[in-house]
């Protein structure tokens, strides 16, 4: 391994500008006669609007226009779609109501945007939006996704009940037999808690329109800018592609909420045109992002798992209420479905499955993928009723798993997924040694001496990654194909660019990329660069989500170096003099074989464009190569994680006091990148489990937990340092054996934490999250009990 | 509107500004200094830390009327002639940065840490005094590890 | 947030003009209330006077009391000697309002001014059986917070001064909320140099109160057993996703019992 090969922890080449404070974010950018929007937005859960009155302005009031649904239905502005089709049990597609820019007759949501006011500054924006008074006739509302079905509320007119879908998968029949035979059968009601992302940099967009060349350009905080400008140009019918630039400058972090394409990103590049040119740009505040920003989860489920007697599972049946919000966001629909019931097998041989998932719509923003999508919620399913399983039938829990583990690849699973390879004993084993698995009574006990609780819980994930076979999602309903692109270009001199389809904001793709070249080619890390986030300088790519850009996106990169090799090689055949299939590269060097003949990379690559000596009729001049990787499964990635707890009985204070993770993620680029992930999503994890959690007033519909004062973000003394390692299984479907890393901490984090916390406190279940408040509340109950 | 003048990074600025106007917006606004970053409105996050004659403060949080004639050092004054700042170099050495959004605000507060509670920090010290920044990406882990060797390094 | 007049006296006279003259004006101090309220629009004030300039900071203890200047921020009452010395309940209170960098510019004045239900510093104005010192007067701890928000000051009264009667032991402790950070209950438990003992909360009511049947409890005998039994009401206490009002109650306990055991 060379030191910036795969596998060394390269320091990460992006980190200079960011330490420097010299990042370019969207709302670092400014435009020349740029202009400012802000948005007018309903206060109100469920209304029709009125009317909506606007001011005569004065020149003071700074106002360049206002803007309202009227002037979007006047361009014939499309509304924001849903790209991924799923058809309820009975065949009927799902109800995707109309989802306009800006509201157009009705208001469903807290934050639902109704108009735009642009002006010279934001704080002249903000004014003059505050004097636009908009009359609304309020509805009845439904915030709680429980309730959806059988309320009063008709959201949308095309879905009645307010139901999206009721969709299946696995066999009914064959899972009912099986719970006929069953010794056991444990039944598990669980809430996946809602969450509000929180990104650290807000969306943030500018938009502008060159009238010269009739021509668009989009800055914007986009996880996948293609996307953007594919969704914006086909289904907004703004402008055609050649037309439209997407650029997301250096991103703050995504986890979901940034793949989306959303109303106010539109409006400003929309509303450029109707102010003549000049840009319009908007910086959301921390308030919109919590009101506005796609949420993630929102599960209701109950689930049964069926046992023999020896605790081997012979099925499990999952009801979900999913809530999607009051539209259907840009993958939403993907979420509660194929990324989540495709999962409920987790890590085990579990021979018959059967899921129904009901989607319904609330009064509250809408909800779409965030870190892990689907696979938290169905970890968190399989390994909550796992450890309950284990615990009623007095089975210690890992021997539980270990009994019921998949031990053989490839494994079919009755929910889609065929498992390509894995080790699960290999990683719980590693991670019962590294936590002291054996020692934990003897801590639960001195634990007890101060008076505090001890708990100890698994969660043995597995993932669907590496997203997506683009055949296969189609079958299953997805708009697009799931393939990545890459062009390789090598310079006269040696150096070589990377244009890429993934995007960064956060996973250090400029150094793991980077490290990809270096050991391919074998030259210095710091002569490649990577090029990412703009759609004129980039070809088509599919971005960033469903830790995808290893196992996709650099799988493209490695066919292109291949392409490059290849071509490399006839171009040094014919100055070496020699036959090509004599030509050996090693370590950035061609060879002769038998000879002492030799040129460096950076020789060929000058010889490439040169072209003094190769017949040009044969080989074109220049070294660039390009390459679209299209996957031929999904990876699954897996792995074990412990937690063990402290609980203060007075207080109900719950602290993380151990954490160990053993992750398999197939081949590692970066160590020092991927422990990163996982630490971040392990916090995520603990987040959802201990801290967060969206409140909506059921009797109002506003949004509780609207800042940071009510919305708990995990801080760093909520968690401790964390102890990983992993194993390895290569991946076979691509070549660099990878699997992703991105999600895994995040969907393991959750049911290990609250496996743990019910260990502690000796209870079935709690919600999340397992909040002082909660968690005094169940001691106060059985305290209450036993009294 | 208001002329203010103060010493940002050591160098005399000066510019007009109403007095709703936040430090952060004279900063990032008037002064160009796009390093400081705002991440939300109720002065919790932390992106926006700055040094403010020697003490870090939240930039959101404080008029830039109310610092005229202040010393300001930001992100973009940690490093001289040239020369990272070890807690930049330790924030670079120890992955303790993803996204890069909240960075700013955790060098800005891990200097200042440094400075009243001196180079030998423990882990739960540095998980303490990080009460007023949030990182949604690190998880914090590699963060306190930054800071724990910057410390020892200044 | 709405533009607004800006002042900045250096006289407490001068300030008390230009709040009479302001329709609806504002004094200042750290702002750290203050302005995150303006910039969500909930206060849109047409005046702000900002008390920085009267630099009125700076802490004086002395054996039987310490003197907090109303504009002394916390991280100076944190860490002042004399103050660690003679009431270290008080530098712990203060070392943990907020965070780091509000504690660099948030003041006692504006945080006893201000009167935040969940705000520490009532605490122990109360607890420790504290008087305010006013541009006008002398106000007796236990009087000056009237109401949520609300305090006995006139509205162009300023805060000159905090007087803390050095105790005989003492301690604060504090559950944050978990989000806000601000006190979800705060409970400063004092046994006074006349051997009177003082149990405030806040975060718990609408405003500081004191809990006489604790008090009465520990001043028979000063230990955590003694109160072990004495429940608040939860009525009319606090409610918010993050406690209910028996869960408060609950706290109160908890915490007092805890700060008897730490008071020195």
């Amino acid at each position: 391994m060379s030191d910036t090969g795969i596998g060394a922890r390269v320091k990460r080449k992006e980190d200079h500008r960011f330490i420097t404070g010299k990042g370019q974010y969207t709302d670092d950018i400014n435009l020349k006669d740029q202009t400012y929007a802000y948005f007018v937005r309903s206060p109100y859960a469920h209304a029709t609007i009125k009317s909506i009155k606007i001011p005569k302005w004065k020149p003071e009031d700074g106002v360049v226009g206002v803007f309202t649904g009227d002037h979007v239905a006047e361009d014939k502005i499309g509304g924001l779609i849903c790209g991924w089709m799923i058809h309820s049990k009975d065949g009927s597609p799902m109800k995707a109501g109309p989802h306009p820019i800006l509201a157009q007759g009705k208001v469903r949501y807290v934050g639902d945007h109704v108009a735009v006011v642009v002006a010279e500054s934001k704080e002249q924006a903000k004014a003059a939006a505050a004097r636009i008074n908009v009359s609304y006739g309020e509805l009845p509302h439904v915030v709680d996704a429980a309730k959806a079905a059988k309320s009063a509320a008709q959201i949308h007119d095309v879905a009645p009940n307010n139901t999206v879908f009721e969709w299946s998968l696995g066999d009914k029949t064959a899972t009912d037999a099986a719970f006929s035979r069953a010794h056991h059968v444990t039944k598990l009601d669980i809430v996946n808690n809602r969450l509000i992302p929180n990104a650290m940099e807000p969306r943030a967009a500018i938009g502008s329109w060159d009238a010269g060349n009739d021509h668009y350009t989009l800055y914007t905080t986009s996880q996948n800018p293609h996307v953007a400008r594919l969704v914006i140009s086909a289904f907004h019918g703004l402008a055609p592609e050649h037309k439209l630039r997407v650029i997301a400058p250096d991103v703050g972090g995504g986890f979901g909420s940034k793949i989306f394409i959303y109303a106010e990103e539109v409006v400003c590049v929309w509303a450029s045109k109707r102010i003549g040119g000049r840009p319009i740009k908007w910086t959301a505040e921390r308030t919109e992002s919590f009101l506005a920003d796609a949420h993630g989860r929102d599960h209701v489920t109950h689930a049964e798992l069926a046992m023999d007697a020896q605790g081997r599972i012979l099925g499990l049946k999952c009801h979900t209420i999913a809530g999607m919000g009051a539209y259907l966001s840009t993958f939403a629909s993907c979420v509660p479905t194929y990324l989540y019931a495709t999962l409920l097998s987790g890590q085990y041989a579990i021979p018959a499955i059967y899921a129904e998932v009901d989607a319904v719509y609330t009064n509250t923003a809408p909800v779409d993928a965030y870190r892990g999508a689907g696979r938290p919620e169905a970890t968190y399913v399989v390994e909550r009723i796992v450890e309950t399983a284990a615990r009623e039938m007095k089975i210690d829990p890992a021997e539980f798993r270990r009994r019921n583990f998949v031990k053989s690849f490839p494994h079919q699973t009755p929910v889609i997924m065929t498992y390509d390879a894995g080790d699960y004993d290999a990683s719980l084993e590693k991670a019962l040694e590294i936590a002291d698995y054996r020692g934990f009574a003897q801590r639960k006990a001195a634990a007890a001496k101060k008076g505090k609780l001890r708990g100890i819980g698994f969660a043995n994930y597995i993932e669907a990654c590496g997203i997506a076979p683009s055949a296969a999602v189609g079958s299953l309903g997805a708009g697009v194909g799931l393939w990545e692109s890459a062009e390789v270009r090598v310079n006269p001199v040696g150096t070589v660019e990377i244009l890429t389809g993934s995007h960064s904001h956060g996973q250090g793709h400029e150094t793991t990329f980077a490290q990809l070249v270096s050991d391919r080619l074998g030259v210095d890390i710091n002569t490649v660069s990577i090029v990412h986030g703009d759609t004129d300088k980039v070809q088509f790519g599919m971005g960033t989500y469903g830790s995808r850009s290893g196992a996709v996106g650099m799988t493209a990169i490695a066919k292109a170096l291949d392409k490059v090799e290849a071509k490399a090689k006839k171009v040094a055949a014919h100055v070496m003099e020699a036959a090509e299939g004599d030509i050996e590269f090693k370590n950035g060097t061609f060879s002769v074989k038998g000879t002492d003949k030799k040129m460096a990379f950076g020789e060929v690559a000058l010889a490439a464009y040169v072209a003094h000596k190769f017949p040009t009729s044969e080989i074109e001049p220049g070294l660039k190569e390009s390459a679209f990787h299209d996957p031929t499964n999904f990876t699954f990635p897996a792995g074990c994680h412990i937690c063990e707890v402290e609980i203060d009985r007075d207080t109900g204070v719950t602290e993380i006091v151990n954490w160990t993770a053993v992750d398999d993620f197939g081949t590692v680029i970066n160590p020092m990148i991927v422990e990163g992930q996982v630490h971040g999503g392990i916090t995520q994890g603990v987040g959802q489990a201990l801290t967060e959690g969206c409140v909506y007033d059921p009797d109002s519909g506003q949004l509780i937990t609207g800042s940071y004062m009510d919305y708990c973000m995990p801080r760093a003394s909520d968690v401790p340092s964390f102890k990983l390692d992993f194993t390895e299984t290569k991946c076979p479907s691509n070549p660099l054996g990878m699997k992703g890393c991105g999600e895994a901490g995040a969907i393991a984090a959750p049911a290990a934490v609250m496996n743990a916390v019910t260990d502690a406190l000796g209870v079935r279940d709690l919600p999340m999250p397992a909040s002082p408040h909660t968690v005094w509340k169940a001691l106060h109950a059985t305290k209450m009990a036993a009294e | 509107m208001s002329a203010i003048s103060m010493k940002v990074n050591g160098k005399a600025v000066c510019g007009t500004v109403e007095p709703r106007t936040l430090l952060v917006e004279f900063l990032r606004e008037n002064l160009g200094l796009t390093g400081t970053h705002v991440g939300c409105d109720t002065s919790q996050c932390g992106a926006c830390v700055v040094h403010v004659n020697g003490k870090a403060i939240k930039s959101c949080t404080a008029l830039a009327v109310a610092c005229d004639g202040a010393e300001v050092t930001t992100v973009e004054g940690l490093a001289k002639n040239g020369k990272l700042h070890p807690m930049q170099e330790a924030f670079r050495e120890h992955h303790g940065l993803q996204c890069g959004f909240c960075t700013p605000g955790m060098l800005m507060a891990a200097v200042d840490l440094v400075k009243r509670k001196g180079k030998k920090l423990d882990e739960a010290t540095i998980r303490h005094e990080l009460e007023g920044n949030i990182c949604r990406c690190t998880g914090y882990h590699n963060i306190v590890k930054a800071i724990q060797a910057g410390a020892e390094n200044m | 947030m709405d533009n607004f007049n800006y002042h900045r006296p250096s006289k407490p006279a001068d300030a008390a003009k230009a709040m009479k003259k302001a329709k609806d004006g504002k004094f200042m101090s750290g702002g750290m209330t203050l302005l995150p309220t303006m910039k969500q629009g909930l206060a849109s004030p047409t005046d702000i006077i900002d008390l920085g300039g009267l630099k009125n900071s700076g802490v004086t203890a002395a054996a039987a009391k310490v003197v907090v200047k109303a504009g002394t921020v916390h991280a100076d009452v944190a860490s002042d000697k004399g103050v660690k010395k003679a009431i270290p309940a008080l530098a712990k209170l203060a070392s943990g309002i907020g965070d780091p960098h509000v504690r660099n510019r948030g003041t006692i004045g504006g945080s006893i001014a201000n009167n935040d239900p969940a705000a520490d510093y009532p605490a122990a104005v109360v607890g420790l059986g504290a008087t305010v010192q006013t541009s006008a007067r002398k106000i007796p701890g236990d009087k000056f917070f009237t109401g949520m928000f609300e305090t006995a000051l006139k509205s162009d009264e300023i805060v000159s001064a905090v007087e803390f009667p050095v105790p005989k032991r003492a301690a604060y402790v504090k559950f944050p909320n978990p989000a806000s950070r601000y006190a979800m209950v705060g409970v400063m438990v004092a046994e006074l140099k006349d051997g009177s003992v003082r149990v405030a909360v806040t975060g718990a009511g609408p405003k500081v109160f004191r809990v006489p049947e604790m008090e009465k409890a520990l001043q028979a005998k000063f230990s955590a057993d003694a109160i072990a039994g004495i429940q608040v009401k939860a009525k009319g206490l606090n409610s918010d996703i993050h406690a209910s009002p028996e869960y408060r109650a609950h706290l109160v306990n908890v915490l007092a019992r805890r700060a008897v055991a730490a008071a020195k």
